[in-house]
């Protein structure tokens, strides 16, 4: 339904250049949760906000690549095609609930505003969708809720007003850009379950961006891990969390927190900090946080090998002159068991 | 809610009462006499009889004590230049005159002030943009006694649209409100350019336009409302100098308003109209300031006024 070819965007500042994506590529199946975990910079955001039509900065660039939403090109579009497009067929919900809702208009109003642009539905009926979508996000007493205004709202409520913007038209895609990351642990579970209902009953596709590993295990089908703006590697999530195929999402796993673990344990860091966008390595971004570094690592950006069905990875350890190794060990493990 | 309007409203009084207490006292500092500029050479004993009139030959308390008794019953006094008028006639004449221009200036200023300066910011950075901007610095540049006989020249003698001057049809209000209006236009239209640059940065604008509103929609709905607070709360003051009368605009246009008053009072040390425009300027002041206040709460719902604190 949605598919990203080749996506590479740029940020224009005064100290150059920053490479936010690079060639990133995936596609989003109808009624598909994907995740897109990684951290703080390496480009998850700038990624989704360009699929979303949200990047007409100044200073962003699109430089290449196609976002084809159900065959057309999302990037080609006129503005006025694309603000079709934008809160009926793809809606997005954002990470900060506090400042993604205006202040000063009705809670009822905000919701009722992209209905409004989408639908030629009457007043009247537009007042009774916000009551049916705010009560379908679990939102008690709903026809005063809607003439209220944000500040009277909680944070787990703000966020289920946010999906209900989202939900407002019956989109195909919803973009969730961190919705969990501001809320504490029983709203997060509660409002993961809220999108994960949506997804089974309204088959809607959902991108999941988080860096929270548990989030994903939870939720999503498939798992994309972005690094320095690029695809590490997609899999299909259980495959990923048995077998990770690239050192940095097997350093993710590892440093997670495990309940079933002494106490006293200490969590396994991943060594060095991410490279300088301005100057990326030519070589594998993670070149120089990796264990299993190569020669070849440091001059050559590793294509994505097909690791098993549907699981790619960006890491020259899958390729067959790397010899055997932990990661096509782990492979070929599978493969015999399989047998 | 309640209370905080009849604490509000005792503070109110008590600034007015401290603006008269200290006009009072500059105002017995400046040195000379009511009659002393007087072209005819009074002799001594006539002199001391018209002051005697006036109670000025009492000591300065007990002539404070004296006005501030009038002044509770709102009797200001009488005009010393011209006995027959009283000092509230003369603002109950020209106070509406000024209050006629100061309004329609301060709504022209307003609304095009608001609209040049979200155009601009929607426009950051572009042609219309820069134009606004330099529409606004020289708005704010040209004192409006430069702008008043330029339009009087274009729109009154070349063009015969408008009375050169005087006081009697609206027709005769259009020229002075828009000399008068030029520069708050200018002012506001600045205010509001980077208070809209700010909002339309923060993430619910981001928010509309992921719900594919149009940039205008965005803006209208989204932004002024959002954008408009420190502008209101510049508009207040602006507004009460504009609506109690401007003495350069009357004086170009020969307006019968209560600027003038204001000003020639000082010179002709004509007590009690120092005293009466004063308390006048100041009561309008401190009341639009309330309202101005009010009003915050109209336009952000997470403003609640309460007694406590200073209000807000």
């Amino acid at each position: 339904m949605l598919e990203v070819n080749h996506l590479d965007v740029v940020f224009r500042t005064y100290g150059g250049e920053v490479k936010a994506v690079r060639d990133v590529s995936f596609h989003v199946d109808h009624g598909e949760i994907v995740a897109i975990v990684g951290e703080s910079g390496s480009g998850k955001s700038v990624t989704v906000k360009t699929i979303a039509g949200l990047m007409q900065s100044e200073n962003a660039e699109i430089r290449n690549g196609n976002v084809l939403l159900n065959g057309t090109d999302l990037l080609k579009m006129t503005e006025k095609e694309l603000r079709k497009v934008k809160g009926s067929t793809m809606t997005m919900v954002f990470q900060d609930s506090m400042t993604s809702l205006n202040p000063t208009m009705k809670v009822g109003k905000q919701i009722e505003e992209s209905i409004k642009e989408h639908t030629g539905l009457s007043k009247s009926e537009r007042k009774d969708k916000v009551i049916t979508i705010l009560k379908q996000v679990g939102i008690p007493n709903p026809e005063l809720r809607a003439e209220q205004y944000p500040h009277e709202f909680s944070g787990g409520m703000r966020q289920r007003v946010m999906i209900a913007i989202a939900l407002a038209c019956n989109p195909e895609l919803l973009i969730a850009d961190e919705p969990t990351t501001a809320l504490d642990v029983t709203i997060q579970a509660q409002i993961l379950d809220l999108l994960k209902g949506l997804q089974a009953n309204y088959n809607t596709s959902i991108i999941l961006i988080t860096h929270d590993l548990g989030v994903v295990a939870e939720t999503a089908k498939k798992v994309i891990v972005m690094y320095a703006g690029m695809v590490v590697e997609k899999a299909p999530v259980d495959q990923i969390f048995k077998h990770p195929g690239h050192p940095y999402t097997e350093g993710l796993i590892n440093s997670m927190p495990d309940v079933s673990t002494d106490k006293n344990e200490r969590l396994i860091p991943i060594e060095g900090s991410p490279p300088d966008l301005f100057s990326p390595p030519t070589g594998c971004p993670f070149v120089s946080r990796c264990k299993y570094a190569m020669e070849v690592c440091e001059h050559h950006i590793p294509p994505e090998f097909e690791v098993k069905y549907n699981h790619f990875s960006r890491c020259w350890l899958h390729d067959e002159r790397a010899g055997v190794n932990h990661f096509n060990a782990n492979k070929e493990g599978e493969e015999t068991d399989q047998k | 809610m309640n209370i905080y309007i009849v604490k509000r409203i005792f503070t109110m009084l008590l600034t007015i009462w401290a603006i008269a207490t200290l006009t009072f006292i500059i105002m017995k500092c400046i040195p000379g006499d009511p009659f002393a500029s007087d072209s005819r050479a009074l002799p001594e004993e006539v002199l001391q009889n018209v002051r005697a009139k006036y109670n000025l030959d009492k000591p300065v308390p007990v002539q404070y004590a004296l006005y501030m008794k009038d002044m509770l019953s709102f009797d200001l006094g009488v005009s010393l230049n011209s006995e027959t008028r009283t000092v509230n006639e003369i603002i109950k004449q020209g106070a509406p005159v000024s209050a006629i221009i100061g309004l329609q200036a301060m709504i022209i200023a307003a609304i095009f002030g608001v609209i040049l300066g979200s155009v601009s910011a929607l426009n950051h950075r572009k042609f219309i943009d820069y134009f606004a901007t330099t529409i606004a610095i020289i708005g704010i540049s040209i004192p409006n006694f430069i702008l008043a006989p330029f339009l009087i020249k274009y729109f009154a003698v070349d063009m015969p649209l408008f009375p050169v001057a005087r006081w009697g049809t609206w027709m005769h209000s259009v020229l002075p409100s828009i000399a008068l209006a030029v520069t708050p236009l200018a002012i506001i239209a600045r205010f509001m350019r980077s208070s809209m640059l700010e909002v339309l940065k923060q993430d619910y604008i981001m928010t509309a336009n992921s719900k594919g509103l149009s940039k205008y929609k965005i803006v209208w709905s989204h932004g002024i409302r959002n954008a408009i607070l420190p502008v209101v709360s510049f508009i207040g003051p602006l507004f009460a100098s504009l609506i109690t009368g401007t003495f350069v605009i009357e004086q170009i246009f020969a307006i019968p308003g209560i600027g003038r008053y204001f000003v020639e009072s000082v010179f002709n040390r004509d007590y009690p109209v120092i005293m009466g425009t004063t308390i006048f300027f100041s009561a309008v002041l401190v009341f639009v300031l309330f309202i101005i206040d009010m009003s915050y709460r109209l336009i952000d719902p997470r403003i609640k006024l309460t007694s406590e604190g200073d209000g807000k």
